[in-house]
């Protein structure tokens, strides 16, 4: 008993092999549900897979009926002395089973375009990150400086801050006609979206970032003799890096999180587009490995980013933390 | 009790310790403050932090403010400093008025002040880098101060990997590197034990012996303020006012020896004396924080 509790003491888990095996655990468990609701056939299954259609003249090999249908043409063939038709359960069709799915992340990359002339499944991802890279940057490129002159200087701050409070609150797909009125239909309206998704509340947690900044830093730094210039190069920027790298770790996050509905905006392109050109011809095996490869591409960026930063910054305490 | 009666006067000073006190006010005066005084205004009203402060530390000098708590000793150590702006009077070092932060006045904060994306050696070359000198003069520079403090062998460690008591010290090189005027000290050593703190109040006075530097030290630690000063200001609070400037009659050179010594304990009764009434009175904490003691444990569950 007491080693099971020793789990829960909140802030505990410091020894690293109980950490890795927490974290791995969190992914099984999802996986473990789904492999579940795939493949024992009790569970969920409201489908028959018809195997033998027998006398039912609607019936075919492989078609997906309602049980309750399947029941009742059953019942007709017994009646009407016919030949019975055989099923077994299965699940609906926009739930395919893990192994297929992950038999559709190697397919997925090897199966020609279903047009001739349309992009292959690595041209669409990294199309995708080339959308993401640029709305970021962009975004990066103004948001920052903003920020951090908005969090050190409070003319700056109370001259932006309540207008970005608002238009914060503006969804950024809203933008989507308007942008492709004024950038056209290719890329530039979808990194626009990024762009207007990522940059407001870039600003705002980049100044907040900014003005946690312990005074005392600064002041000592006024004592010593730094003029206003340097105080922002020098001290200010340097004392918050690792906070602003954390903080764009979080942005960049949510980035991904508009990617999709910007890649629909003008002519959809990138993962965007596989993932609908797919769902149309309801290879839902591969919709899932592409929202997947999503996932993994955001969150192993996400990781190694992390790592970066504990050598980029190795004087930061807080990272011992995390 | 006896003793106490045998005590000589905390105004009776030696021939030795007189001489000196004459040597030290011949010198030039560094720093004068005018008049001094010091409002702040904010939403729960108007606080008068400091009133009509006037006194003048002369080259050399150590200097030590003390007071209770909240009576304005780090707002008259931040004025000084230029990080506040004073609401009346004059703050003049050399004769010429203090209009802002400068690195002719160095200072020691109590928390925690250093560059941590700093190692030791930057944080002390920051000072040089900033007025203008070159890399590699900041840097022998640099090397020499953190010998001095004895922190040489640290000096590629970032301040998270020392103690209180060496960040401390990098503190105290990184301003005296810039040779300033005058340090200016805001509670330094108020955050370590007691036994660092005994080993830091000596270094200090090894330093100040050895160099150039006046020392404005606030504290409000009685025999800390004995032990290292040569005169003692003693604040009140609501609004801090000057009670009483002491000149300490311990002869020096101190030691651990001299806290016992009969000037320091007829210093300290004084200071005793001028703190003590003001904390006997209910302070505005005392009054709004009252626990109500309850009984949790057995009648017969006793511990004293
Ligand atoms: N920024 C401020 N705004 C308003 N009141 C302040 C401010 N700083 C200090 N005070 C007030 O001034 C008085 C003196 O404070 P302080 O100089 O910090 O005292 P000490 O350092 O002796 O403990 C206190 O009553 C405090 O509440
Ligand atoms: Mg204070």
């Amino acid at each position: 008993m007491g080693n099971i509790f020793r789990w829960f003491v909140p802030r505990s888990g410091k020894a690293a092999r109980q950490r890795s095996f927490l974290g791995i655990c969190s992914f099984l468990l999802p996986l473990l549900v789904w492999c579940l609701v795939s493949y024992v056939p009790f569970i969920w299954h409201p489908k028959i897979l018809v195997v033998d259609p027998g006398g039912v003249d609607y019936f075919q090999v492989g078609m997906l009926v309602d049980k309750s249908v399947f029941r009742d043409e059953l019942a007709n063939m017994q009646l009407q002395h016919l030949g019975v038709p055989h099923g077994e359960p299965a699940n609906p069709i926009y739930l395919p089973a893990p192994h297929q799915v992950a038999k559709a992340f190697y397919t997925a990359f090897t199966t020609e375009p279903e047009q001739k002339d349309g992009p292959w499944l690595h041209e669409s991802l990294w199309h995708s990150v080339k959308i993401i890279f640029w709305g970021f940057v962009i975004s990066s490129l103004f948001g920052v400086p903003l920020g951090i002159l908005s969090g050190t200087y409070s003319i700056f701050g109370r001259l932006s801050e309540p207008f970005i409070e608002f238009f914060r609150y503006l969804p950024a797909p809203a933008f989507g006609a308007l942008a492709v009125a004024v950038l056209g239909i290719y890329d530039g309206p979808k990194i626009a979206i990024i762009v207007i998704g990522t940059f407001f509340q870039q600003v705002l947690i980049v100044a907040n970032t900014t003005r946690k900044l312990d005074t005392t830093i600064l002041e000592a730094a006024l004592t010593l003799g730094t003029r206003r210039i340097s105080l922002l190069t020098r001290v200010v920027v340097p004392a918050i890096l690792p906070d602003l790298y954390r903080d764009q770790r979080i942005l960049l996050g949510w980035a991904w999180t508009y990617l999709i509905v910007a890649e629909l905006i003008g002519t959809s392109t990138g993962i965007t587009w596989f993932i609908t050109q797919q769902a149309r011809y309801q290879h839902f095996d591969n919709v899932y490995a592409a929202i997947m490869m999503i996932g993994i591409l955001g969150f192993g960026t996400d990781l190694l980013l992390a790592k970066l930063g504990r050598r980029l910054f190795p004087w930061d305490r807080s990272l011992d933390r995390t | 009790m006896n003793i106490e009666s045998t005590l000589p006067g905390y105004l009776e000073q030696s021939d030795a310790v007189r001489a000196r006190f004459d040597r030290i006010r011949q010198r030039e005066i560094i720093l004068e403050v005018r008049n001094l005084g010091k409002h702040y205004s904010s939403a729960q009203g108007d606080v008068e932090a400091l009133r009509d402060i006037n006194f003048k530390v002369h080259r050399r000098e150590f200097i030590c403010v003390l007071g209770p708590s909240g009576c304005g000793k780090s707002t008259l150590v931040r004025t000084l400093a230029g990080l506040e702006k004073h609401s009346s009077g004059k703050v003049l070092l050399d004769g010429k008025p203090v209009l802002g932060p400068g690195q002719d006045r160095g200072m020691v904060f109590q928390g925690y002040s250093l560059f941590p994306w700093l190692t030791v050696k930057k944080n002390v070359m920051f000072g040089p880098e900033m007025n203008g000198r070159d890399h590699d003069e900041a840097e022998r520079d640099a090397r020499l101060w953190l010998d001095l403090v004895g922190l040489d062998k640290f000096a590629d460690a970032y301040p998270h990997q020392l103690s209180g008591g060496m960040r401390q010290r990098v503190a105290i090189a990184r301003a005296l590197v810039n040779q300033p005027r005058i340090l200016l000290m805001d509670e330094p050593f108020g955050a370590l034990d007691a036994m660092t703190r005994a080993k830091m109040q000596t270094h200090l006075l090894d330093i100040w012996r050895n160099i150039d530097i006046t020392v404005l030290f606030i504290t409000h630690d009685l025999d800390e303020a004995i032990f290292l000063a040569d005169r003692i200001l003693v604040l009140k609070a609501h609004p801090g006012e000057v009670q009483e400037v002491i000149e300490v009659p311990v002869p020096r050179p101190r030691s651990a020896a001299s806290l016992s010594s009969p000037e320091f304990r007829a210093t300290k009764a004084r200071l005793e004396e001028l703190i003590h009434p003001a904390a006997a009175q209910e302070s505005e904490e005392d009054q709004v924080v009252k626990p109500h003691m309850i009984r949790f444990t057995n009648v017969t569950d006793n511990v004293e």
